[in-house]
């Protein structure tokens, strides 16, 4: 057998990894506005876009018109993101609902620093996984995911893109300043090494294409504009057509759809690590860099015999509930260490509902939770 | 008007969404006409042209015409135009803005979509006044008139979407008005053909929210005052200085062919590429 060729190795920052997992998930468009602590994408797009075929990369006047040319490129046919931090991140959120409503694929990095505000431009935080969840208005699903090392930073990239894709919808990825600053190792995957997952395109005479049918899966092929299948593309509810409506059957039709198509496929979404868990009687729950804590945590707690383990999030949301669940049933504690004062406790509490004991550790202070803070909390009854 | 009912027929959408929101004598379905005149008198498909639309009366067109038709947020219809265009340079881009869209909310977008001379055309179609919401002042509404925001008199200064167009750099810069058909149809089919920034200001009559406030009688008087106050700008550069106030120059103010921003990047890419 001959040989596989050697994998190519970086040693690259948390965003230029991202870089890297777009490129590789088939991204050709990208449209931002600088801000620290996400701006090395932005500049590791602007130098790679451009020697693709068909690469653009434009720097826009706000996060409101990148976000604006992000859809328009996506409705156009092209895999296309942004990247940002939270000030951009909130100028965001109208387009957020464009692109929920209208079922645009596109990916958001969001690389969270210290808020509100201006905050802490160069701290880590993770304040903004409710935003996340609930910034834009209106009832809407939403998928957001999380990494915690620059590996994942590549391949949590790759699976934004194709879940975005696979149910045309936005997907936020949520890093934070230290995932995104650190530099180490890491492995290209070689492309025949992936999935990668396109859009589904439709294939029917124009004449018989209904752009918003409700189908079993609840994700209506997508033609890219100017490809023959000439339709309406709105942020206004919306009937089977695409034209505006006000009938109460045809509103609650679309609202249940765009649930479904995400709600359904939670199996498929939810994406966990689970360390240590099989006989784990505490178990952490953890993501972005504070999960790397949490990892050296439970380590240092299974070499002193006392039964830890740990539940990272690669999914936020929808939120990985069954995971949780069954973890709860199973342990006495459930810790959540989180940079913020509990935006993921509040899930875990919810979905645990008196199974076991919730324990949280906040620090909205700027710094890192160490894996010293967590490992107090486990040993401490 | 044999040729307007073909015309209807072949780009008005069949399925749905007749009769339209418009109020009679409003100049937004003169636009429209004059956009789907131009766009057969190009003798482009239907396929592709782009349509993009912000919120408010104006953008409602979209949903009546069959073309790819993209109805965006309030204000920020170039933004997905510019993504458009770059993703597919080949697609005509037409973006249709109301005042209050392309200058108040979606000001910042505007300015800088001229500067970058990206290859749309920008229809801005100024009836001097917020009509979807209910009559609200613009930043077009003129000095000292009413708006239901402005009761006892607007304080502020209009916008000349004119010279703003021009101080951005746009390559095309014109206006006309919902009374002037043919020369709307003029600047756009010239507008469309254009590279880079094109745009066509339409001054265009909203009686219902703007003239009754504004000591306009009916609809027809806001046609008339437009043949009376409009001049030629090739006319209005002849006039003394004294006597061009209150005279509205309607015409051709720029017409530059520089390249727009698709195809500089275009050739960027050709260029990196060549280099390997
Ligand atoms: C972000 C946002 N703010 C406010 C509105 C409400 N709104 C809808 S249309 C409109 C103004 C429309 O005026 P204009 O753009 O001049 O268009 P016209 O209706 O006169 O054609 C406003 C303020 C909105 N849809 N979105
Ligand atoms: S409110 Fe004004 S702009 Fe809107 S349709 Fe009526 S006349 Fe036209």
């Amino acid at each position: 057998m001959a040989r596989k060729p050697k994998r190519k190795e970086l040693f690259a920052l948390g965003n230029e990894a991202v870089v890297e997992g777009a490129l590789l998930a088939g991204c050709s468009f990208f449209a931002g506005y600088p801000i620290t602590p996400s701006t090395e994408i932005a500049e590791g797009m602007a130098a790679k876009l451009p020697q693709l075929e068909e690469g653009v990369f434009v720097q826009m006047e706000d996060e409101i018109a990148s976000l604006g040319a992000v859809i328009g490129a996506s409705l156009a046919g092209r895999k296309a993101m942004t990247a940002t931090s939270g000030p951009g991140f909130s100028l965001m959120q109208e387009h957020i609902g464009y692109a929920c409503m209208a079922e645009v694929p596109l990916v958001i990095v969001n690389v969270m620093r210290g808020g509100p505000s201006t905050g802490l431009p160069t701290n880590p935080a993770q304040g903004d996984v409710q935003q996340a969840r609930w910034g834009t208005h209106g009832d809407h699903p939403i998928i957001v995911l999380s990494a915690s090392d620059v590996q994942e930073c590549l391949h949590m990239t790759i699976a934004a893109f194709n879940f975005a894709e696979k149910y045309r919808t936005p997907v936020i990825l949520l890093l934070d300043e230290v995932t995104a600053h650190t530099r180490e190792k890491i492995v290209l995957p070689r492309p025949e090494e992936l999935t990668i997952i396109n859009r589904t395109i439709p294939t029917m005479p124009p004449e018989w294409y209904v752009p918003y049918e409700e189908t079993m899966r609840g994700v209506p092929p997508m033609p890219p504009l100017g490809s023959g299948y000439r339709y309406h593309v709105t942020g206004l509810t919306h009937d089977e057509h695409g034209y505006p409506t006000s009938k109460a059957n045809e509103i609650s039709a679309l609202m249940h759809r765009l649930f479904r198509k995400i709600d359904q496929f939670f199996y498929d979404i939810q994406l966990v690590e689970e360390v240590e868990t099989e006989d784990a009687e505490v178990v952490v729950v953890a993501y972005g860099c504070v999960a790397r804590s949490a990892k050296l945590a439970i380590t240092q707690a299974r070499e002193s015999g006392c039964k830890a383990g740990l539940l990272v999030l690669k999914t936020l949301f929808p939120f990985p509930r069954t995971y949780v669940e069954k973890l709860a049933r199973q342990c006495k504690k459930v810790i959540v260490p989180e940079m913020n004062m509990g935006q993921i406790s509040r899930e875990v509490k919810r979905v645990n509902n008196g199974l076991s004991r919730v324990v949280t550790i906040n620090r909205v202070d700027g710094q890192i939770i160490t894996p010293g803070e967590i490992l107090k909390k486990i040993y401490k009854d | 008007m044999v040729e307007t009912t073909k015309l209807i027929h072949e780009y008005l959408r069949h399925s749905k969404k007749f009769p339209h929101v418009y109020c009679p004598g409003c100049g937004h379905g003169i636009v429209l006409g004059s956009i789907i005149r131009s766009v057969h008198h190009l003798g482009l498909s239907k396929d592709e042209v782009v349509l993009i639309a912000g919120i408010g009366c104006s953008g409602r067109m979209a949903v009546y015409v069959d073309f790819n038709t993209i109805h965006t947020t309030h204000g920020r219809a170039l933004t997905f135009a510019t993504g458009v265009k770059l993703a597919n340079p080949k697609l005509k881009v037409i973006v249709v803005m109301g005042d209050g869209d392309a200058l108040s909310i979606g000001g910042n977008h505007f300015i800088h979509a001229a500067r970058r001379n990206i290859g749309v055309t920008a229809l801005v179609l100024n009836n001097n006044i917020y009509g979807m919401t209910g009559g609200q002042s613009s930043s077009t509404t003129p000095e000292n008139s009413y708006s239901t925001t402005t009761p006892y008199g607007h304080l502020e200064r209009d916008f000349d979407v004119v010279n703003l167009a021009l101080g951005c750099g746009a390559n095309f810069v014109s206006r006309t008005t919902a009374l002037h058909a043919q020369l709307m149809d003029k600047l756009l089919t010239k507008a469309i053909e254009n590279p880079g920034f094109n745009v066509v200001e339409v001054l265009t009559p909203c009686f219902t929210q703007y003239g009754r406030k504004n000591k306009f009688k009916n609809v027809v008087e806001m046609y008339s005052w437009y043949r009376k106050n409009t001049i030629k700008v090739e006319k209005y550069k002849e006039l003394p200085e004294e006597k061009r106030a209150g005279k509205i120059p309607i015409g051709v103010f720029s017409d530059k062919q520089e390249p727009g921003f698709e195809e500089k990047y275009g050739q960027l890419r050709e260029k990196l590429r060549s280099k390997k």
